[in-house]
C-alpha cells in the first residue's frame, strides 16, 4: 500500500518518470569516425573543406562529367536546366534553377558533392566540386570569372532569391 | 420474399431516403434493408447461378509456398513506374488505390520515390550514426536496435507531389492510381528517436536535426526536434516483415503525417544541429511558390483530404444499381472526424460512414451507398479533420496559392460518371 501511494505521488509529480529507456547499445564514435562521415554544410558554409577551384576549370570538368544530362551551359537536356530564370519567380512562368531560385550558395555545392554526378556521385574531389560550383554560379552572373572559389569566398556568395523563403513551421 | 427483392422494394418506394441529391443514400441503408453489395456491383441484377463442379474442386492443389504469392488472377493488379529516360533511379511508382480495399497497402504496392535508385544494403554492414549537438556521439547497428523498446502504428505516408496534376488548367486522363498513387498506409514497427538521442544526450542549443539515407543520392532532410521528440521513429519493420528495400531496407525514419520525402530512407546518420542545414531537398525542391515569389519552406504537415477509389478513373460501371461508394480519408493533423460524398458535383452532400479502425495519422477507409440511375453524376468527397479543417475546393485553393505551388494540392477531385457507364477525372 505505501509502495502504491508513493508510486502515484511519484507519477504526479514527474510525468516523465517512466519515459522508455533504451538498453544503452550505442557505441560511442571518435571524433575521426564522426569526421568520415560528416560531409554535410550549413548554410553559412559551417564544415565546407579545404580546396578551391575556378569557373574555367569547372567549365572543362562539366563538359566531361555534367554535359550530357544537364546540356551545354546547364540549360538543360534530358536532366534539369541549372542556369537562367533570372527574374522569373514571381511570374506565372516561374523557372527555377540553381542561379533563380535556391537560397544558398553552399546548398550547391553539398549537393553536387554528395549526389552528383548521378552515374557516379562521390567519385569528383573537393576542388572539381568547388570549381562546379564557381562554374554553375557563374553562368547564373552569381560571380564573375575571376572568382576563385574556396571555403573564404563560397560563404561570402549572396544568391539572388536569398530572402525568397517564408518558413511555414512555426513552434 | 427474398432479401434482396426486400431492399429493392425498401429503396424504391423511398423508404431509404436519399440523404443527397443524385441518389445518395443514407450511410446505414445496406444495414436497414439487410442487404450487404459488393463495391461495383449491383443487387438489383444479381442471379442464382446453378451450381456446378469446377476443374479447382476435382483437382489436387498445390503444396504451402515458402513466400507467399498473390492468385495469378490478380497480376495486373500493379504499380506504374514513371521512369527517365538515363536517370532511372530518380523515379516513382504509384499505388493502385482503385484496385485495392481496406486501409493498409500490401507492402509491395506501397509507392517509391527514390533520388538515384534503390540500394542493396546489407543490414550486417550498415550503421547509423547520431552525433553534433550531443554529448556523445553514438554508433548503433541493426541488431543492437532492434533491442530497443518498439512501437508499432497504422500510418499513412504521402508524398507531398501527390495529385499535383490537379493544378493542371485542364483535367488529365487518369486513374485513383495515376493521379492519387504516392500515397500509401502501412503499420510501422521502431524505435522512437527520442530513445536513441536521450542516449546521446541532447545539447540545448540541437534545435534541429539533419537526417541523411545510404543511397547514393545520399538524400538529406533537416527536421525540426519538437517532432523527432514527439513522434518520429527508426522504423524496421513495414506490415510486419522487414523494411521494403524500396522503403529503406533495413531502417528508415519516420515522420507520422509529414510529407513524404522527409521520412528519409536507408538512414545512416542523424546529425543534431541549431537550424536546419537547408539541403537541396528541402530548398530547390519540396517548397512550395506563391504568386508574389516567395515560396512557404518546411510545409511539412500533410493537409486534410480524401479521394474516392470506387467507382474510379478509368474504371467503368456494370448498369444502373445499387453501388457503394468507397474512398481514403486523411490528415496529417490527426483524425478524420467526418466524411461527406456528393453525387452532383458539390451542390449537395450526405454524411459517408467511417469505417473502424479510424487511426490519427492514418488512411481512413469511408463508404456510402449510392443507387446510380444510369445518368450522368459528378462525385466528390470531402473530408474534415479532429482540428476543425475541411478539405478545399480545387478553385479555392489555386486561388488562394496560385499553380506553382506544385506540392501539397489536397482539393476535393471530382469523378464523373458519364451515361456510358465511363468514369473520368474531370473539374466541376
Ligand atoms: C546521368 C545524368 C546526370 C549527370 C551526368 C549529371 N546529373 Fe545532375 N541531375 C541529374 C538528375 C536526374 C537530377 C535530379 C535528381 C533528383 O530528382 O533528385 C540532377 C540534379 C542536379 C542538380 C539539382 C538541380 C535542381 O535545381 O534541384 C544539380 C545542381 C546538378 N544535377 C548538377 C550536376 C553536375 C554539376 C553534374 C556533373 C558533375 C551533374 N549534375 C551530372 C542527372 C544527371
Amino acid at each position: 500500500m505505501h509502495m502504491r501511494k508513493l508510486l502515484a505521488l511519484l507519477l504526479l509529480m514527474c510525468p516523465f518518470a517512466f519515459a522508455q529507456e533504451g538498453p544503452g547499445l550505442g557505441v560511442p564514435a571518435s571524433p575521426e569516425e564522426v569526421a568520415g562521415w560528416d560531409i554535410s554544410i550549413g548554410p553559412d558554409g559551417e564544415n565546407l573543406p579545404l580546396g578551391s577551384g575556378t569557373p574555367a576549370q569547372g567549365a572543362s570538368v562539366y563538359a566531361t562529367q555534367c554535359l550530357v544530362c544537364h546540356g551545354p551551359n546547364g540549360e538543360g537536356g534530358l536532366e534539369p536546366k541549372l542556369v537562367g530564370g533570372h527574374g522569373t519567380i514571381d511570374t506565372p512562368n516561374a523557372v527555377k534553377t540553381v542561379g533563380s531560385y535556391w537560397p544558398y550558395a553552399a546548398t550547391v555545392f553539398d549537393y553536387i558533392r554528395r549526389s552528383m554526378p548521378f552515374q557516379l556521385p562521390g567519385s569528383l574531389t573537393d576542388n572539381e566540386v568547388y570549381a562546379l560550383t564557381a562554374y554553375l554560379l557563374e553562368l547564373n552572373g552569381i560571380i564573375d570569372e575571376d572568382t576563385v572559389l574556396n571555403a573564404y569566398s563560397l560563404r561570402a556568395v549572396e544568391m539572388p532569391n536569398r530572402d525568397g523563403f517564408v518558413w511555414a513551421w512555426q513552434e | 420474399m427474398s432479401k434482396t427483392d426486400k431492399s429493392k422494394d425498401l429503396i424504391e418506394s423511398g423508404q431509404v431516403e436519399e440523404v443527397a441529391a443524385n441518389g445518395l443514400l443514407h450511410r446505414r441503408a445496406f444495414l436497414k434493408t439487410g442487404a450487404i453489395v459488393a463495391s461495383g456491383t449491383t443487387i438489383l441484377s444479381a442471379t442464382a447461378a446453378p451450381p456446378e463442379v469446377d476443374i479447382w474442386s476435382t483437382t489436387a492443389g498445390r503444396p504451402p509456398e515458402a513466400y507467399g504469392n498473390r492468385s495469378e488472377f490478380e497480376s495486373d493488379v500493379i504499380r506504374d513506374a514513371f521512369t527517365p529516360t538515363i536517370s532511372v533511379g530518380a523515379g516513382a511508382s504509384r499505388t493502385p488505390h482503385g484496385s485495392l480495399e481496406g486501409i493498409i497497402t500490401p507492402s509491395a504496392l506501397h509507392f517509391e520515390r527514390h533520388h538515384n535508385g534503390i540500394p542493396n544494403i546489407d543490414p550486417d554492414q550498415h550503421r547509423l550514426l547520431i552525433h553534433g549537438l550531443v554529448d556523445q556521439p553514438l554508433v548503433f547497428d541493426l541488431e543492437s536496435l532492434s533491442r530497443y523498446p518498439l512501437v508499432s502504428r497504422i500510418q499513412f505516408l504521402e508524398c507531398s507531389g501527390n495529385s499535383r496534376s490537379l493544378d493542371a488548367d485542364q483535367p488529365v486522363a487518369g486513374s485513383a492510381q495515376t493521379i492519387h498513387g504516392l500515397l500509401s498506409c502501412s503499420e510501422w514497427t521502431g524505435v522512437p528517436l527520442s530513445i536513441l538521442l536521450d542516449e546521446a544526450g541532447i545539447q540545448t542549443e540541437g534545435k534541429w536535426i539533419l537526417a541523411e539515407g545510404a543511397d547514393s543520392s545520399l538524400m538529406t532532410r533537416s527536421v525540426p526536434m519538437s517532432k523527432v521528440m514527439d513522434d518520429a521513429i527508426i522504423a524496421l519493420y513495414q506490415n510486419g516483415e522487414r523494411l521494403r528495400p524500396g522503403n529503406g531496407y533495413p531502417m528508415r525514419l519516420f515522420l507520422p503525417g509529414w510529407e513524404g520525402n522527409a521520412s528519409v530512407k536507408w538512414l545512416r546518420r542523424i546529425k543534431v544541429t541549431e537550424g536546419p542545414t537547408m539541403t537541396r531537398d528541402e530548398t530547390s525542391k519540396y517548397t512550395d511558390l506563391q504568386p508574389d515569389g516567395t515560396a512557404q519552406i518546411f510545409s511539412f504537415q500533410m493537409g486534410v483530404k480524401s479521394i474516392i477509389t470506387s467507382p474510379s478513373g478509368e474504371q467503368s460501371m456494370r448498369g444502373p444499381g445499387l453501388y457503394q461508394i468507397s474512398g481514403l480519408a486523411w490528415t496529417g493533423a490527426g483524425r478524420i472526424s467526418r466524411v461527406e460524398v456528393s453525387a452532383d458535383g458539390g451542390r449537395t452532400w450526405g454524411e459517408a460512414e467511417l469505417t473502424e479502425p479510424a487511426l490519427p495519422k492514418a488512411l481512413t477507409r469511408f463508404r456510402m451507398p449510392w443507387r446510380w440511375n444510369g445518368g450522368p453524376a459528378l462525385i466528390q468527397s470531402r473530408a474534415y479533420d479532429e482540428t476543425g479543417a475541411v478539405q478545399p475546393t480545387r478553385t479555392s485553393l489555386l486561388s488562394e496559392r496560385g499553380k506553382q505551388y506544385n506540392y501539397h494540392n489536397h482539393a476535393i477531385q471530382t469523378w464523373q460518371v458519364s451515361s456510358t457507364r465511363e468514369v473520368s477525372n474531370a473539374y466541376a
